[in-house]
């Protein structure tokens, strides 16, 4: 990429954030997630209030603090990804043939920017702004519980990284439907992709829980095919992964189930996944008639 | 001498069955403003579309200042107005222009924004918001943009379909202007009238191939000699100009007293509806 292009794609880049951020939908993201964060803060203040009047003076090897601290951090990693996911497909909706068949794309792709510098611009930006928002998310809920409950995750940096490069992913995934799909079908196709991914997981989840290898084979399978699952179930390993006695054990039935750490394999995989369906969409656009 | 700003040679295009463009040759000099003219669906978005490296050929090429059309080099030499386009209605004129300077590596900053917001008469829409435009400002903006980092080559999809008559007014001293300096314009456009009065050559196409081509007078080529006489007026079909005198003496031998001699073209319009033998998309 010569200097030219470069300045040409911070520029896309740049477009992707402001048109996001500037597009009323994004104050809705906002207004929700304040939403979600308020509500997050007094159902984890009620939750550890009443599990501790619940457990004190109860001698048990259960740590009941800790567990309810694990379990509804782990709902929120849920919600954030999901949120995250939204934003993700959001902010490449229509990306190629959307805005193609408006004509928002043509004064652009007319430029000597060239089509793959344009959609990785355009990926680059939907990334860092849906991987800025699932950190801020994770810090904002790993604030409310250490507030709360006096509780945090056992790694702090890994499960909020694994969300990022789960978002990213995601709208990877999302772009490339954006070469071939119309917005409505862009739509529908990417969530129906993540709710098959997190359906998977679950499954791996029932399979360790009942000890059912095939159920967790097909978990197993599901998370490399559709790598933000295998990064989601990572993460929240990652929150209890220096968790041990019965504690862990307990947890390990409810939904950190499943749940296994990332291992080198899967950070590997996931980039290279994540190139691979840049590249495909890549190609894909390079071949679009505008 | 330099070779053609843009250079057409034996294009064509395939959808499917269906054939859009069919051998066309075109050459459009630098200083030059062409019309291209056809009914809807004759291919001449397509050949546009082409130029600017939005639609890959089927057979032969394109090439702008002799690099092919849709390389980098021939990318930066050109600027574009889509017939069907929208911008960011988030941003404004001014936000749009520089997002175009970026994209297409000028260095004229603000001058150059402030310039081309006053050639499109848009100096005071310049923090104005796409959305809050009419469709005619928006169109206006287009071709302003379409002017960021001063193509050799502009290429036109119907920059004025949007536009009242006094924007029509605007675009085309805007086009006057650019041949001045020495840009090559290719005019898509079915309104025949501007093209007559703005283009030096005329170009129509119809069902994917060239059908005629020249300047406009040579295309409004003599229809006929009119004479008024005593006895009314009479019409010499196909006759031309040098034919008038001998046309006079004859009548005044046979004892008609003349009037009135006109000797009458045919316009853009008989010519253009000739050509496409009454096709429309």
């Amino acid at each position: 990429m010569n200097g030219g292009q470069l300045r040409s794609a911070l520029a896309v880049v740049g477009l992707s954030i402001q048109e996001g951020i500037r597009k009323r939908v994004f104050l809705a993201v906002l207004v929700l997630t304040a939403g979600f964060l308020a509500l997050f803060a007094l159902g984890a203040h009620f939750a550890f209030r009443d599990v501790d009047e619940f457990a004190a003076g109860v001698p048990g090897v259960l740590d009941a603090h800790a567990f309810t601290g694990a379990t509804i951090f782990g709902l929120a990693m849920f919600a954030t990804l999901f949120l995250g996911a939204v934003l993700a497909v959001f902010l490449t909706l229509g990306v190629v043939r959307g805005d193609a068949e408006s004509g928002l794309l043509q004064p652009i792709v007319v430029r000597p920017i060239g089509r793959t510098t344009m959609l990785v611009a355009r990926f680059a930006g939907a990334a860092l702004l849906s991987a800025a928002y699932v950190v801020l998310v994770y810090l904002a809920a790993c604030a409310i519980t250490e507030v709360t409950g006096d509780w945090s995750p056992d790694h702090l940096l890994g499960p909020a990284l694994g969300l990022a490069l789960a978002v990213a992913i995601i709208a990877a995934l999302s772009l490339l439907a954006s070469t071939i799909l119309s917005v409505t079908a862009q739509g529908i196709v990417v969530f129906m992709v993540f709710g098959a991914g997190l359906t998977a997981g679950l499954m791996a989840q029932i399979g360790t829980a009942i000890d059912s290898d095939s159920l967790h084979q097909i978990g197993r399978v599901a998370s490399w095919s559709l790598p933000f699952e295998g990064l989601y179930a990572a993460s929240l390993h990652a929150l209890i992964s220096n968790t041990s006695g019965l504690t862990g054990v307990v947890l390990q039935l409810g939904p950190f189930g499943g749940s296994e750490a990332a291992g080198t394999g899967l950070i590997a995989w996931a980039f290279l996944y994540l190139l691979g369906v840049l590249a495909l969409a890549a190609f894909l656009f390079s071949r679009r008639d505008l | 001498m330099a070779g053609p700003v843009l250079a057409v040679r034996e294009l064509s295009k395939r959808y499917g069955k269906q054939e859009a463009l069919a051998g066309v040759d075109l050459e459009v000099e630098a200083g030059q403003l062409v019309g291209l003219l056809g009914p809807n669906g004759a291919g001449k978005s397509t050949l546009t579309k082409i130029a600017c490296g939005l639609v890959r050929p089927s057979g032969g090429g394109v090439e702008v200042l002799g690099r092919p059309a849709g390389s980098p080099e021939a990318r930066a030499a050109l600027g574009y107005l889509a017939e069907l386009f929208r911008f960011p209605g988030w941003c404004t004129a001014d936000e749009l222009l520089r997002l175009h300077q970026r994209l297409v590596g000028s260095v004229g900053g603000e001058a150059e924004r402030r310039e081309l917001l006053d050639l499109v008469e848009l100096s005071d829409a310049a923090g104005k918001r796409v959305e809050a435009m009419s469709k005619g400002m928006q169109q206006r903006l287009g071709v302003a943009q379409a002017l960021v980092g001063s193509p050799r080559l502009l290429l036109l999809d119907e920059p004025t379909s949007a536009l009242d008559p006094v924007g029509r007014r605007i675009v085309r001293e805007l086009l006057e202007e650019l041949r001045r300096r020495d840009v090559a314009v290719l005019l898509n456009s079915h309104l025949l009238s501007e093209v007559e009065l703005i283009c030096d050559h005329v170009a129509i196409i119809a069902g994917g191939r060239l059908v005629m081509a020249g300047t406009p007078a040579e295309l409004a080529g003599p229809a006929a000699v009119e004479v008024e006489t005593a006895g009314g007026v009479k019409t010499f079909e196909g006759a031309t100009r040098e034919d008038a005198p001998r046309i006079v003496a004859e009548l005044v031998a046979a004892g008609e007293r003349v009037y009135r001699v006109e000797v009458r073209h045919s316009s853009l319009e008989d010519v253009y509806l000739d050509a496409v033998g009454g096709q429309t998309g």
